[in-house]
C-alpha cells in the first residue's frame, strides 16, 4: 500500500508560496534532531523519525505541521529506544503545561 | 495539505502571549529531561540554534559564485560536490552533496516527495511550499506547471530533469551565469543568486 | 557483521534496470510512482546502510550499493506533458532492482 507520506504524483493544488518565520521553538526541534543523531551520541537516526512520521495515522500527518510531526516522532523514538519513559515525559509535560510559558 | 500559517510573533520575542501548544509543551519537556539526564547541555542546545540561524542561502550563493568565476572549482563542484563545498568550509556531515548544472538546453529541478530532504548546510532551513504536499506530489508529475506557478516558463527545447532526493545525496541546482555578467566579483554574482534558483523553480535574473 | 560490510555493486552506469514492484511494510525509501519503472543508471553513488534496517534502529549491514536511476517523463506518466526528453532522477537502493 503506498504510504500516505509517500505523495509523488497525487493529485494535489497550487503550490502556496506563502513563507513562515521559524519560532524560536521550532529551531529547537531542528537541533534536538541534530544534537540526538550526532555521531557522538546516537540517541536516535533520521530513519527512525522518518518511520515514526510515517506511521501517523493519515488525518494527523495532513493535520500537524511539520514540525509538529518532527517533536511527535523524537518523542516517539526516544521512548522507543527507552531514552525517555512515557510517564516522565508525561509529568513533565503536565508541570510544562502548569508552568504556562515558555522555560529558557 | 495546506501549508500552517503560524501566529506566532517574530522568534526573538519572548512567546509568553499565548498558551503553548501540545507540540510546543512536548518540544519543552522533551529538551528539559534530556537536559536532565546530561544528554546535551543547555549551551549545546542554544549554540546548536544559533549555528542554524548562521545557515542561510548565502552559503549556497558563495559556491554557485566560485563555480561561475573558477572553472576549475566548478569541475571539481560537479565532479564531487561534497569535497568542494568543503573547500569553502561547507561540512556537508553525513549527507553527499551533488551539484546538478543548468547548461543550455537542461533545467534542473529538485524535489523530496518522501519527506523533505534538503541541502541545509547550504541553503538554511527549507520554505514551507518545499515541504507542502502540492510541491511534493506535483513537482516530479507536473514540473513545467509547476515552475509556471514560480514564474518560470522553459520552452520545449529545454528538457526539465527533476530529482527525487529520496536517500543520501543532498542536491544543489548550480544555476546559469545571467548573460551580462562577465567579469563581476564574486561578491556581486552571489547577490544574484537567491535560494529558489538553488533549488531550481527560478533563474537568476539581473 | 562488520559495520563496514559492503555489497558488491551489481549495476554499472548506463545499465538499464527495472525497480522492482514490491509492496513491504516498514520504512522505504523507493516512492511508490517509481515502481514497475525500468530506466537507466546513471551513477554509484556509493554505498549506505540500509534505511529499512536503520528505521528499526538495526545497522542496516552490509552497506548496500545506491545509485542515480534515470527514466523519461514520458515512460513513467501515461499524461505527462512536456518534452520527450524531459527526465527524472531518483535514488534507489540496490535491493530494489533489477536488469530489466
Amino acid at each position: 500500500m503506498r504510504g500516505h507520506h509517500d505523495m509523488g504524483g497525487l493529485p494535489a493544488g497550487p503550490v502556496e508560496r506563502s513563507e513562515h518565520d521559524h519560532a524560536l521553538w521550532e529551531k529547537r526541534v531542528d537541533a534536538l534532531m541534530l544534537l540526538l543523531s550526532a555521531p557522538s551520541r546516537r540517541l536516535l537516526r533520521v530513519d527512525e523519525l522518518r518511520r515514526n512520521i510515517e506511521a501517523l495515522p493519515p488525518d494527523a500527518y495532513d493535520r500537524m505541521t511539520y514540525y509538529e510531526r518532527w517533536i511527535s516522532a523524537i518523542a516517539n523514538t526516544l521512548l522507543q529506544r527507552g531514552v525517555i519513559t512515557a510517564d516522565e515525559l508525561g509529568r513533565k509535560m503536565a508541570a510544562v503545561a502548569a508552568r504556562g510559558k515558555d522555560a529558557p | 495539505m495546506t501549508t500552517h500559517s503560524h501566529p506566532h510573533p517574530h522568534e526573538t520575542l519572548p512567546e509568553h502571549d499565548e498558551r503553548l501548544g501540545y507540540y510546543q509543551t512536548m518540544e519543552i519537556a522533551v529538551r528539559e529531561l534530556l537536559i536532565a539526564k546530561a544528554v546535551f547541555t543547555a549551551d549545546d542546545m542554544r549554540r546548536a540554534v544559533e549555528a542554524m540561524d548562521a545557515r542561510t542561502p548565502a552559503q549556497g550563493a558563495r559556491v554557485v559564485a566560485r563555480a561561475w568565476c573558477d572553472p576549475a572549482f566548478k569541475a571539481r563542484l560537479i565532479e564531487d560536490g561534497t569535497a568542494a563545498v568543503g573547500e569553502l568550509g561547507i561540512d556537508m556531515g553525513e549527507t553527499r552533496l551533488l551539484v546538478v548544472e543548468n547548461r543550455p538546453g537542461v533545467h534542473n529541478l529538485i524535489v523530496c516527495t518522501l519527506c523533505s530532504c534538503y541541502p541545509r548546510m547550504l541553503l538554511g532551513l527549507p520554505p514551507d511550499w518545499y515541504k507542502s504536499r502540492a510541491y511534493r506530489s506535483r513537482a516530479v508529475r507536473e514540473p513545467r506547471a509547476v515552475l509556471a506557478e514560480f514564474g518560470t516558463v522553459l520552452p520545449e527545447d529545454v528538457a526539465v530533469r527533476v530529482h527525487d532526493s529520496t536517500a543520501d545525496m543532498r542536491y544543489l541546482v548550480l544555476p546559469a551565469q545571467p548573460p551580462g555578467t562577465a567579469g563581476w566579483s564574486e561578491e556581486r554574482l552571489a547577490a544574484l543568486v537567491g535560494r529558489d534558483a538553488m533549488i531550481g523553480v527560478t533563474r537568476p535574473v539581473l | 557483521m562488520s559495520e563496514t560490510a559492503t555489497l558488491a555493486p551489481r549495476f554499472a552506469p548506463g545499465a538499464r534496470v527495472s525497480v522492482r514492484r514490491a509492496d513491504p511494510p516498514g520504512h522505504l525509501r523507493t516512492p511508490w510512482y517509481i515502481r514497475g519503472h525500468v530506466g537507466v543508471i546513471e551513477r554509484l553513488c556509493g554505498a549506505f546502510a540500509n534505511p529499512e534496517e536503520l528505521a528499526y534502529n538495526r545497522p542496516g549491514v552490509p552497506k548496500q550499493p545506491l545509485y542515480r536511476v534515470r527514466f523519461r517523463q514520458r515512460e513513467v506518466w501515461p499524461d505527462y506533458r512536456g518534452s520527450a526528453e524531459d527526465k527524472i532522477e531518483v535514488e534507489i537502493y540496490q535491493h530494489w532492482l533489477e536488469p530489466a
